[in-house]
């Protein structure tokens, strides 16, 4: 039900994206969502990508803090209030969101997020028939 | 005003005779009680009774801060524990910290010798004394106290910390003297220009600072700000805590209690002694300790000392201010900080690579420590991937390293890779202070 994540420790200095841009590039690897968390002296970069584990590889080769971690990515139909909707569905069943962000492909709404319980996190996906993105 | 003329301005004879008959008595005490001691001394095929004046103490070895560390905790201790009434420790440069056991006698002598040093600043059973520097394990809190106490004067154990309120009393109290370290003293100085504090406000008059080195432009500065008089005080817990010298009126060099420490200056690669007047490695040898006494302790301070009659009417010896290191100890907030001391904290943890950098700073005239330290990529694992989690690994590396060093420092999480693998003896360090 969780699709994975790449999480990379970077610094807060200029040319510490890039690298990482350009490890992604030279490998052929698709960026599909991306954010960053970031704080006074380093980020990190989530990323939702086509081949996590050959790019985490890439990336671990090329020096760089990488790993994999597992998140939530529900597909919502592309209408105000149905990101409201679902997190209430969570919030209802007493279940922290850790950190969340969101894009659109082809029409839908996709929601990533990971949270504090993820075991009871996939019942509620299951009990309201909320459509996870595959991997 | 002098404390103790008979001692700080005895004739040079009088008082090269009373060290060598100190000294005769003190290798003989440590060779029958300490090990340590009796095993040095037998190898280099020397008996007490070769040692009967103190230029014989060129025939004696010397005592280095490892060892110490090699005979943790008590293995250089000469008195019984039942005669030791009290136990300081200094940092370590590694692991373990120095461990140093007072007799009653040793308390009296430094309370005596830190008397001396208040009385050469000018303090009387009239003041009113704030002692500012750390009290606990380190001796600068607690031996400034007992002198304070000695002479008669009120004293004021403020410790550290609690700027505000310390400044507060200062005022209310009409505090006539202060012992802290001189950056300390320019952060006073500071917190008092932000609560509109000026010095017109406050009574204070003497200031006995050290601890950490400084200049004579900080004593400017300080004089200036807070409306005192500067003196330099020095000491180091291996040989007592502060008192070992002191400054008189003439801000010239600071005498040395040198009928309880006897000073050398040496070559620090070759170890031969120097001519008076010639920048070396500072050795004691205390004439008269009994819980931890020390043959030849090297110092590691860089000065020179100043023979010669003081304006101020002491014959006791002077010497010059620390003019550097000759290892690469640093002195952050007051309190000694060895490189190694981190390297240890940073190896014990796998999460990190074995490597680091320590960068100090001076902020608003308090030191900054901060260390960096490289996340290791196989410990880099899917938990991290919020700010909480890492923050939550600084943390720990944080308080591992206050426990260690006794003073903070700020943990930077940086990349794999990141941190410059270098060699030599600094190269962990950045000391961005400018003194």
């Amino acid at each position: 039900m969780t699709i994975p994540q790449l999480s990379i420790f970077i610094e807060n200095r200029s040319g510490t994206l890039i690298k990482v841009l350009e490890v992604l590039k030279q490998a052929n690897i698709q960026i599909i969502a991306s954010t960053i968390a970031d704080t006074a002296e380093y980020g990190i970069y989530r990323i939702i990508c086509s081949e996590p584990t050959r790019a985490c590889e890439e990336l671990k080769n090329a020096g760089i803090a990488v790993a994999i971690s597992d998140v939530f990515a529900i597909e919502l139909d592309d209408q105000p209030g149905r990101a409201a909707d679902a997190v209430k569905m969570f919030s209802e069943a007493g279940i922290s969101i850790t950190y969340m962000y969101s894009f659109l492909l082809r029409s839908k709404g996709i929601l990533i997020f990971r949270t504090d319980d993820n075991a009871h996190a996939a019942q509620v996906i299951q009990q309201n028939n909320l459509k996870s993105m595959t991997p | 005003m002098i404390w103790n003329p008979n001692k700080e301005c005895m004739s040079r004879d009088e008082m090269s005779a009373l060290q060598g008959k100190r000294l005769h008595k003190i290798v003989e005490y440590v060779y029958h009680n300490v090990p340590f001691y009796r095993n040095k001394l037998q190898e280099m095929d020397i008996r007490p009774d070769d040692i009967q004046t103190i230029e014989d103490i060129r025939k004696l070895p010397f005592t280095t801060k490892k060892d110490l560390r090699d005979n943790y905790p008590f293995g250089l201790q000469a008195a019984p524990q039942s005669e030791i009434i009290r136990v300081h420790a200094s940092s370590g440069t590694t692991g373990n910290p120095t461990i140093v056991g007072y007799t009653r006698k040793d308390i009296g002598v430094w309370s005596e010798c830190m008397a001396r040093c208040l009385t050469s600043y000018g303090v009387t059973r009239n003041d009113i004394f704030s002692v500012s520097y750390g009290y606990g394990l380190f001796t600068g809190g607690l031996g400034a106290h007992y002198g304070v106490e000695h002479i008669g004067a009120s004293v004021i154990p403020a410790g550290t910390g609690n700027t505000e309120k310390h400044l507060k009393l200062i005022r209310d109290l009409g505090i006539t003297g202060i012992a802290c370290t001189p950056s300390y003293a320019l952060y006073l100085a500071e917190t008092m220009d932000k609560l509109g504090i000026r010095k017109e406000d406050i009574k204070l008059r003497v200031g006995a600072f050290g601890a950490e080195p400084w200049t004579e432009q900080m004593r400017q500065e300080i004089q200036d700000r807070l409306g005192l008089k500067g003196f330099n005080l020095y000491g180091l817990s291996e040989v007592m805590g502060p008192s070992v010298s002191y400054e008189c009126q003439m801000q010239h060099g600071s005498h040395i209690c040198e009928d309880h420490f006897y000073p050398e200056i040496i070559n620090p690669v070759t170890l031969e002694p120097l001519p008076a007047g010639q920048t070396g490695e500072l050795v004691f040898t205390t004439l008269t300790k009994e819980g931890m006494p020390v043959l030849r302790y090297r110092t590691r301070d860089l000065c020179s000392l100043m023979p010669g009659i003081c304006d101020c009417g002491r014959t006791a010896v002077r010497m010059s201010r620390i003019e550097g290191r000759s290892d690469d100890m640093l002195i952050i907030r007051g309190i000694n900080v060895f490189p190694s001391q981190v390297e240890s904290v940073v190896l014990s943890m796998p999460e990190f690579a074995p490597r680091y950098m320590m960068i100090v700073d001076r902020v608003n005239n308090l030191d900054t420590l901060q260390v960096q330290v490289e996340i290791r990529q196989e410990y880099f694992t899917g938990i991290f991937d919020t700010p909480a989690a890492i923050d939550a690994l600084e943390k720990k590396l944080a308080s591992k390293l206050k426990s260690v060093l006794s003073i903070a420092a700020k943990v930077q999480l940086k990349a794999p890779n990141t941190i410059e693998r270098s060699q030599g003896k600094s190269a962990h360090v950045i000391d961005k202070r400018k003194l």
